[in-house]
């Protein structure tokens, strides 16, 4: 359908507009630093996302015409943030960024090519759930695992890191929706009601005391609180929607608040997570450094910000950082800091805006697997952004997850345009089979 | 399932509302609370990346400038002190890690280029960097150097006052700290039991003994208690509150006038001249002179300290219960700052206006336009011209035939009071008993310069240690 597909192309300006104005303020401001060569990244990634959009046109002309140019938004942000750093550090992470994203297309065409029938993923998806625990396992593995900040998040092969929680977490939902599909009926048919709240059938409960488990599990194995809860949130969303029993969503939320206190009162490193948060100025040099530099940036941000390439990220003079990981976790201060509350808002209306697309894909989708798929990679979508940015803005533990398509980092690029190729995926058949009168 | 999806989209939204209202917390309802958060280092590296004005002595020496370190985004500034320790009181010091410190302090603002908001902003538009002021001083350098020279390694503490203007001329505190080392030795010197970091002169609270029998003069002259001529009979020795009070060696001085008292500096006239004129009195001219409240001064007020009547750090009123004949000759709990005595000395020589001491003496832009200059202020009328003239020649007498003689220059008539005051914890000072002191004035008939000198810890007298550092200073000073 053209005019969706001109839309999307529509929909693509202001990324191009984002990206020009940004690229061009940060060069001008330090133009002794950046080589002209470096300007040429910006065009790079315009050019690419042209070719992205042809792709689709070809292939998924039905496919909803905004996700595309939502999430390139997301992307071109990032990259105006990362090639700001990189005139301060003079680092290349804009380079190697713009190098994920079209590395990430090129997944996102093979898996539009090869899964243009995505229900084949329903007849695998206990191996998908395997192979996802495994990945969610690797990085506490010796050898490849690497550990950061006490969290067992990323594998290093070589010279290669990698998160595999990103991949997982699409695995995760697949194994969910396709599960949730076959086996919600039972789950409602078979409740009883015991002191006003109804109860799952104890034999179906089976699978929900399995995914508690495993989150608990990982809040101890991997000790990534948010992590955890990103993955069990969006498990809560899909029996929700699955199944309509809010009282399963709040007998959850319960075992998690009650496991997680457990744990709290267990495992030294969420202990010690938890108290910072609770109060960092603890530990104003240590432990609380980050979370508090990341408040004191966002105070010095205000409304408008102090504008791009104006936050100090180093102390000056040295390259001891002021903003510890300012290209990954705290990228969302970075962008508070230099573009103020304004700034900070748009990036929230962008995922919301995203979540919106991606609910909409679901509500078009006409069968149950569909429907589930596309709540259940919008909503662990929503909520990675939700856990990155209540982390820096201490609405909840600060934890290692990327900011979805801003942070640095090739595997979240890749992870995320799977996980676009299979939204676009699900809603090009909605709307054709829609057109078509099925 | 459709209505489902959209309460989780709606719960989705509220979550996200969570992040804009913590967001917009920080940012903007507690963002000066973080902001003045004493670990957030942000606003001094702010700070550094400003070109701080550079602070000059009054002949244009440069006491401290901000060099350049690094380029481009790590482009900042580094305090470097020229002239090491010789000005580290009263300038201070400012460094990132340590913050600002007396006159680099209390000037900030003037330093930074604060005051010109407008210039700053047409500066930005042009791309150029910000820069602070210069502020000049009226600190002479030669008379800083005079002082060091006299002093030596004697712990203590000068400082000279132009009386018509309330000019700081000099101000020298020893040991002495050099500000270059604070970045390297900051605990050192702050551990360091000669306390080279106070600045003696606001900050060291002194006995002030027979010095102060200026104060109790002035209070008996200018109340109308007595005339200069009246006399007082005084004994070798009286009882005071029930307690013996004695003059040197019991000398019995009989029937003498006020001049005469002050020039033998005798305790027994004194102490029945306080009683004489109580206790309220006496506290009404001490605060005319300043006691009881804060020097004036431009350093802020964390590094100045009070002068007055003490009980274990509390400062007395005139309602507490006090040993009037004994505060009249300086004793009695009373402490007093080498600042503080010398605006005494200073207040004399101005005809009884004592004028607001300042440092700082002049601002200009960094192209060298005058921004502001200090204009002399009136701090209070402390007594009448013809009391202070009366005061003025009872001081001559005390260096010309008195305690005083040591301060006598050739070719100038000086006028003067020593003291020498038994310091009260003398296991600080190994057994040295001694707070000496002397404050006076030169020329006496037409005062150009007003000093206080005082030397902690010593077996000396105020005639015989302080009062030739006074002289010292005063001919310095005077020859120029």
């Amino acid at each position: 359908m053209s005019a969706s597909r001109n839309r999307e192309l529509l929909a693509l300006v202001p990324v191009a507009l984002l990206l020009t104005a940004g690229f061009a303020a940060v060069f001008a401001q330090n133009d002794n630093q950046l080589t002209n060569l470096s300007l040429s990244y910006g065009l790079y990634f315009l050019a690419i996302c042209l070719a992205t959009h042809i792709y689709i046109r070809i292939r998924l002309p039905n496919a909803d015409p905004y996700l595309f140019p939502l999430m390139a938004l997301l992307t071109a942000f990032g990259l105006v943030m990362l090639y700001r750093l990189d005139a301060e550090m003079g680092s290349e992470l804009a380079r190697d960024q713009a190098n994920w994203f079209v590395l990430g297309l090129i997944l996102f065409a093979v898996v539009i090519h090869f899964f243009r029938d995505y229900s084949v993923l329903e007849r695998y998806r206990y191996t998908i759930a395997l192979i996802s625990l495994g990945l969610l396992m690797a990085p506490r593995l010796p050898v490849i695992g690497s550990q950061v900040n006490g969290a067992y998040l990323g594998i290093s092969l070589g010279p290669i890191s990698f998160q595999p929680a990103e991949l997982a977490k699409i695995g995760i939902v697949i194994f969910l929706a396709s599960y949730l599909r076959e086996h919600r009926e039972l789950l409602v048919v078979g409740a009883r009601r015991f002191l006003g709240i109804t109860f799952p059938p104890l034999k179906h409960l089976g699978p929900l005391l399995v995914v508690w488990g495993a989150a608990m599990f990982m809040l101890i194995f991997i000790r990534d609180l948010g992590s955890s809860l990103m993955f069990f949130a969006a498990f809560l969303a899909l029996i929700y929607v699955a199944t309509g029993r809010l009282s399963f969503v709040i007998i959850g939320m319960a075992m998690f608040l009650a496991g997680a206190w457990v744990i709290y009162h267990t495992v030294p490193h969420v202990t010690d997570r938890v108290d910072i948060w609770l109060d960092p100025y603890q530990d104003p040099s240590g432990a609380g450094y980050q979370i508090l530099q990341s408040m004191f940036a966002m105070a010095d941000g205000g409304l408008f910000g102090e504008g791009f390439a104006q936050a100090m990220v180093v102390i000056p003079g040295t390259d001891a950082p002021l903003l510890p990981a300012a290209q990954t976790d705290l990228i969302y201060t970075l962008i508070t800091s230099e573009l103020g509350l304004f700034g900070a808002c748009a990036i929230i209306a962008t995922y919301l805006l995203v979540a919106a697309r991606g609910f909409k894909v679901a509500l078009l989708a006409n069968d149950g697997f569909s429907k589930l798929l596309a709540t259940g990679l919008t909503t662990v979508f929503a909520f990675q952004a939700f856990v990155i940015i209540g982390g820096v803005t201490r609405v909840i533990p600060l934890t290692g997850v990327t900011l979805p398509l801003v942070s640095y980092g090739g595997s979240s690029i890749l992870a995320n345009f799977i996980l676009l190729a299979l939204l676009l995926l699900i809603s090009d058949r909605a709307r054709r089979e829609a057109r078509e009168g099925i | 399932m459709n209505a489902r999806i959209i309460k989780l989209f709606a719960f989705i939204g509220v979550t996200f509302a969570v992040l804009v209202g913590f967001t917009s917390y920080w940012t903007v309802f507690d963002a000066n609370n973080l902001k003045n958060e004493r670990v957030n280092k942000r606003p001094l590296f702010e700070a550094q990346k400003i070109k701080r004005g550079r602070i000059l002595a009054s002949d244009g020496t440069v006491i401290a400038r901000s060099v350049a370190k690094g380029s481009g985004p790590s482009l900042r500034y580094v305090r470097r002190y020229p002239e090491g320790g010789t000005y580290g009181h009263p300038i201070g010091y400012s460094f990132v890690e340590y913050g600002n410190s007396e006159f680099e302090a209390y000037h900030n603002s003037e330093l930074i280029g604060d005051e010109n908001e407008f210039s700053s902003i047409f500066d930005e538009l042009r791309g150029k960097d910000p820069e602070g002021d210069d502020v000049f001083t009226s600190i002479d350098p030669n008379a800083q150097a005079t002082a060091f020279s006299l002093l030596g390694d004697q712990p203590g503490a000068v400082v000279a006052i132009e009386p018509s203007t309330g000019a700081i001329k000099a101000m020298v505190s020893v040991p002495p700290f050099d500000p270059n080392s604070v970045p390297t030795d900051f605990s050192a010197l702050n551990q360091d039991p000669g306390a080279p970091m106070v600045n003696r002169v606001t900050q060291g609270q002194y006995p002030p003994g027979s010095t102060f029998k200026l104060v109790t003069a002035t209070a008996a002259l200018d109340s109308g208690a007595i005339t200069p001529d009246d006399t007082i009979n005084a004994p070798g020795s009286i009882q005071i509150q029930g307690h013996p009070l004695a003059n040197d060696f019991d000398q019995d001085f009989g029937d003498i006038n006020v001049t005469t008292a002050l020039t033998n500096s005798v305790n027994t006239y004194f102490a029945q001249l306080g009683e004489k004129i109580g206790t309220g009195t006496l506290e009404e001219y001490m605060d005319r002179f300043g006691f009881n409240q804060k020097p004036q001064l431009d350093l802020p007020d964390g590094q100045m300290s009070l002068s007055g009547v003490f009980d274990n750090g509390t400062l007395l009123t005139g309602d507490d219960a006090i040993d009037v004949g004994r505060l009249a000759i300086g004793q009695e709990r009373l402490l007093a700052t080498p600042i503080q005595m010398a605006e005494v000395a200073a207040a004399i020589a101005n005809d009884g206006d004592l004028m607001r001491p300042q440092i700082w003496s002049e601002v200009r832009d960094p192209d060298g336009r005058t921004v502001k200059k200090m204009d002399p202020e009136k701090q209070s009328d402390v007594m009448s011209e013809q009391t202070a003239e009366e005061l003025t020649s009872a001081m001559k007498d005390v260096v010309n035939e008195g305690t005083g003689t040591a301060a006598a220059l050739s070719g100038v008539d000086v006028a003067g009071k020593t003291g020498t005051a038994e310091i009260p914890d003398v296991e600080r000072c190994n057994g040295l008993p001694n707070q000496a002191w002397f404050i006076g004035f030169a020329p006496a008939d037409d005062p150009q310069i007003a000093v206080a000198a005082t030397v902690e810890c010593t077996e000396g007298q105020g005639g015989t240690v302080a009062a030739p550092i006074a002289a010292g200073v005063m001919q310095t000073l005077l020859g120029e």
